[in-house]
C-alpha cells in the first residue's frame, strides 16, 4: 500500500534515498540543492537511517569521498548544482571509468557568470560525455521513482555505472507536490543489497586507477561506450519491473497524444508538463501535434527517438542551455544528429529558452510550435532561435 | 620456511614485501625506499589511497602492479577525500552488518605537491572532520614527476625548472610551507616527522599513526637524487645531513605536546648539507648564511616548543 504525501522535489529524491537505505551521504551544499543534504542530514542524525553523512569542504571533495565510499562497497548517494556540480568535474569521469553506482540528483541550474541560482541546463549539458547515465525528471514522483530506480538500475551487476537523476531547481526542487510513497517492504524487494565484485577488500587486494599507455587507452574507451550504450534494455527491463510493482511505467522517450500527430514537441524536464497544456489546446483547436518528453538523456535513446517520431513531419526540440559559440542547443543538436541520414524526410526545428529560471508560459510553447513549424516549412533556420528572450 | 620479521638489534622489521621489486622509480630515491619501509610498518589490514605523482606512476602502469596491499589512485588533490569515503563507507557498512567487524588501517598518501599545493583542502578537511586514517606525506621538495618544478614545499634557494636560478634569480625565493604546524593546528591526535634514513624512528611513528584512533599526519622527508642533483649513492647520507643540520628536525606532536626524537649536541653547518646537492650549487655565502640563520631560528623555536609543551 502506498501513501500520497505532499513533497518538494529535494525532499523526493531524499525520501527515495533513504528508503533505498544509502549507507554514505558525501556532499556539500549549494543552492538549490540543499534542502536534499539537509534533509539527509536530518535523516541521519535522527536515527531514520543509519548512514554516514559526510560533510565534505567542497563539491569535489564530496564526489571524491563518494567515489571511496561506493568503491568500498557502500551504497552512496549526493547532490549538487551548476557550480559545485562543475566543480566535480573532473571526478565525475573517474567515477564513472571506475564503474561505481553512486546516484547523485542534480537541481538544475544556470552556470555564471552572471552570479545566479536559477534553473537551466546548463549544469547537465556539460556532463552529458561523462559516461553517466542520466535521466530527465518532469515532476516530483518522477523525481522519487527515478531515484529508487536508479539505485538498481546502476547496481545491477551489468551495468555498474554511476546515475544522475536532473530535476529542476527551484522549479521541482522546491515545488510540493503531491508524491505516492510506497512501503519499505516493496522498496527492499525491489532493491537487493549492493555488492561491488572488486570492492577495496585488504583480502582481495585490487591494484585502482593504473596509469595506461597509447596501447591499450583507446581499446579500454571503446569497450566503455559500448558498455554504456549497451545499459539501455537493462534500464528499460528495471522500469518494466518497477511498474509491475509500483504502477508507474517510464519510457526512455514519453509520448503525449502523439500517434499520427503531424508536428511533435519534444522537451526535457519540468517544462514538459507546460508544453503538455499547449498540446492540449492546440489538440482541442485541431491541430495535428504531440509532445515527446525526453527522459533518457545517457545513454542516447536511438531506437526509442526513432519509434517515437514515427509518422511525424516535423520535429520541434525546445532546449534550455545556451551553447556559446557551437551549433545551436544540445538536445536540438543531438536529436538533428541521431536523425540524420536515418529520417532525412523528417524536418527539425530548434529553439532555445527559458534559461536562469525564465519562465515559460503555455502561450510561449504555442509560440514555439507555430515558429518551429514555420522553420519545418521554411527548411531552414537561424543557428540560435530563442523564445521569451529580448534581443 | 622464511621467518616473518627481520631481526636488527632490538628491531623487528616485518620480511614481508608490501611494494614488489620491478617498480620504476629512479635509483636511489628516497621515496621509493620511504614507501617500502611505511608498508611493512602498516602491515595487510590496510586501504591505501595515493595522491598522483611519482609513486603513483612508478608503482602502477598496467599491465603490472608493485602493490600487494589494496592500492587505489585517486586524483591529484582528493587523496584526503577519498580516504574519508572509504573510511566512512566501510564503518558504516560495518555498523550496519553488511561488512565484518574488523580493525581496517586507512592510510592515504601524497607528494609535497599534492599535500602542501593541490590538495591541502582536500587534506584539511579530511582532518578537520576526524576520520580515521593516516596521512604520509613524501616530501622530496618539488613536482618531480612533472620535471622538478618549484612547490609551496621547495626550500628557499632551491633551484627548480620553474623557479630556476638564472641572471636575475636564486632558485625559490621563498620559505618552505609549514605543513607539520599547519595540520598540528587542525588539534589531530598525532603529527610527526619521520625519514627513511632513521629508519626504526620512522617505522614506529607509522606504526603510532596507524594504531591512534583518529587522523595522524607523518611528514616524511624524501631524498630526490634526480631532482636533487645529488648521486643516486648519497641518499640515506643526505637524509641524515638534512636532521643533523636541522633543516630536517625529526619530531612529534602528540595531543599537541612535543617530542624532538633525534638532537644532535651541535648542528652541522647548513652549507655542507647545501653543498651535497646541485640544486643549491648556485647560492652565494651570503645566501648560505641567511639559511644558516632561518634554521637556526627554527630550530631554536621548535626546542622552545618542546621545553614549554613536553609530551612527556
Amino acid at each position: 500500500m502506498s501513501k500520497r504525501v505532499p513533497l518538494e522535489g529535494s525532499f523526493a529524491t531524499a525520501e527515495a534515498a533513504r528508503m533505498a537505505d544509502v549507507d554514505v551521504i558525501a556532499a556539500y551544499p549549494i543552492t538549490p540543492q540543499s534542502h536534499i543534504i539537509e534533509r539527509m542530514s536530518e535523516f541521519v542524525h535522527n536515527g531514520e537511517l543509519k548512514a554516514a553523512f559526510v560533510p565534505v569542504e567542497s563539491e569535489h571533495s564530496a564526489m571524491s569521498a563518494c567515489w571511496g565510499a561506493s568503491g568500498a562497497g557502500a551504497r552512496t548517494y549526493t547532490a549538487t548544482a551548476s557550480q559545485g556540480f562543475f566543480l566535480m568535474h573532473e571526478v565525475l569521469y573517474f567515477v564513472a571509468g571506475m564503474r561505481l553506482p553512486v546516484v547523485m540528483a542534480v537541481s538544475n541550474r544556470a552556470v555564471g557568470p552572471p552570479a545566479n541560482i536559477w534553473g537551466d541546463y546548463s549544469d547537465a549539458m556539460s556532463a552529458s560525455y561523462t559516461g553517466w547515465l542520466q535521466v530527465f525528471a518532469a515532476n516530483n514522483q518522477e523525481i522519487f521513482d527515478f531515484t529508487l530506480s536508479a539505485f538498481r538500475i546502476a547496481e545491477d551487476p551489468r551495468v555498474l555505472l554511476p546515475f544522475m537523476i536532473h530535476m529542476d531547481g527551484f522549479t521541482l526542487s522546491h515545488v510540493v507536490e503531491a508524491v505516492f510513497l510506497p512501503e519499505q517492504e516493496e522498496v527492499d524487494a525491489f532493491l537487493p543489497p549492493y555488492k561491488h565484485p572488486y570492492a577495496y577488500n585488504p583480502d582481495n587486494p585490487c591494484c585502482y586507477g593504473s596509469v595506461m599507455s597509447p596501447a591499450t587507452y583507446g581499446e579500454l574507451k571503446k569497450a566503455q561506450d559500448v558498455h554504456v550504450r549497451g545499459t539501455i534494455p537493462v534500464i528499460k527491463e528495471i522500469w518494466k519491473e518497477f511498474g509491475d510493482r509500483f504502477g508507474r511505467y517510464y519510457k526512455p522517450i514519453d509520448s503525449y497524444k502523439a500517434e499520427g500527430a503531424k508536428t511533435l514537441l519534444m522537451v526535457a524536464g519540468g517544462l514538459s508538463e507546460t508544453a503538455k497544456i499547449a498540446v492540449d489546446k492546440r489538440r482541442e483547436q485541431g491541430e495535428s501535434v504531440g509532445l515527446l518528453t525526453l527522459h533518457l538523456w545517457r545513454p542516447f535513446p536511438f531506437e526509442d527517438l526513432y519509434k517515437a517520431v514515427e509518422g511525424a513531419e516535423n520535429l520541434v526540440v525546445f532546449d534550455r542551455a545556451p551553447t556559446l559559440g557551437g551549433p545551436t542547443g544540445p538536445i536540438i543538436g543531438e536529436m538533428k544528429a541521431a536523425l540524420f541520414g536515418v529520417r532525412n524526410d523528417l524536418r527539425v526545428a530548434g529553439i532555445l529558452g527559458a534559461f536562469c529560471g525564465r519562465n515559460l508560459e503555455v502561450t510561449e510553447f504555442e509560440e514555439v510550435i507555430d515558429r518551429g513549424n514555420a522553420i519545418c516549412e521554411r527548411g531552414s533556420q537561424e543557428m540560435v532561435e530563442t523564445v521569451g528572450i529580448r534581443g | 620456511m622464511a621467518p616473518d620479521t627481520i631481526k636488527v638489534g632490538k628491531h623487528q622489521i616485518d620480511a614481508k614485501e608490501y611494494l614488489a621489486p620491478g617498480h620504476t622509480f629512479c635509483t636511489g630515491c628516497g621515496e621509493a625506499l620511504a614507501i617500502r619501509l611505511a608498508c611493512k610498518a602498516i602491515g595487510n589490514d590496510a586501504i591505501i589511497a595515493m595522491a598522483t605523482g611519482c609513486s603513483e606512476v612508478c608503482t602502477s602502469p598496467l599491465p603490472v602492479t608493485s602493490w600487494q596491499l589494496p592500492w587505489l589512485h585517486t586524483l591529484f588533490e582528493n587523496a584526503g577525500a577519498e580516504i574519508s569515503g572509504i573510511e566512512a563507507g566501510l564503518k558504516a557498512m560495518m555498523r550496519k552488518g553488511k561488512a565484518p567487524e574488523r580493525d581496517i588501517k586507512f592510510v592515504a598518501m601524497g607528494g609535497d605537491g599534492g599535500t602542501s599545493d593541490i590538495g591541502l583542502q582536500s587534506l584539511s578537511g579530511a582532518l578537520e572532520r576526524g576520520h580515521d586514517f593516516l596521512y604520509l606525506c613524501w616530501d622530496n621538495e618539488a613536482y618531480m614527476n612533472t620535471g622538478i618544478q618549484r612547490s609551496s614545499a621547495t626550500p628557499y634557494g632551491a633551484s627548480t625548472t620553474t623557479a630556476p636560478a638564472g641572471k636575475l634569480s636564486m632558485g625559490q625565493s621563498t620559505q618552505k610551507k609549514n605543513l607539520v604546524e599547519i595540520f598540528a593546528a587542525h588539534g589531530i591526535p598525532y603529527v610527526a616527522t619521520a625519514s627513511p634514513s632513521y629508519p626504526f624512528d620512522f617505522i614506529n611513528k607509522v606504526k603510532k599513526g596507524v594504531a591512534i584512533k583518529g587522523p595522524a599526519y607523518i611528514h616524511v622527508y624524501a631524498v630526490c637524487p634526480t631532482g636533487w642533483r645529488t648521486t643516486s649513492d648519497r641518499t640515506i647520507e643526505i637524509g641524515k645531513l638534512a636532521t643533523e643540520t636541522g633543516v630536517f628536525p625529526l619530531y612529534e606532536i602528540e595531543g599537541g605536546k612535543y617530542r624532538i626524537n633525534y638532537e644532535p649536541k651541535n648542528l652541522k653547518p647548513v652549507e655542507e648539507y647545501l653543498k651535497a646537492q646541485g640544486r643549491f650549487r648556485h647560492l652565494s655565502p651570503s645566501e648560505i648564511a641567511k639559511i644558516q640563520e632561518k634554521v637556526n631560528e627554527d630550530f631554536a623555536l621548535l626546542k622552545e616548543r618542546a621545553e614549554r609543551l613536553p609530551a612527556g
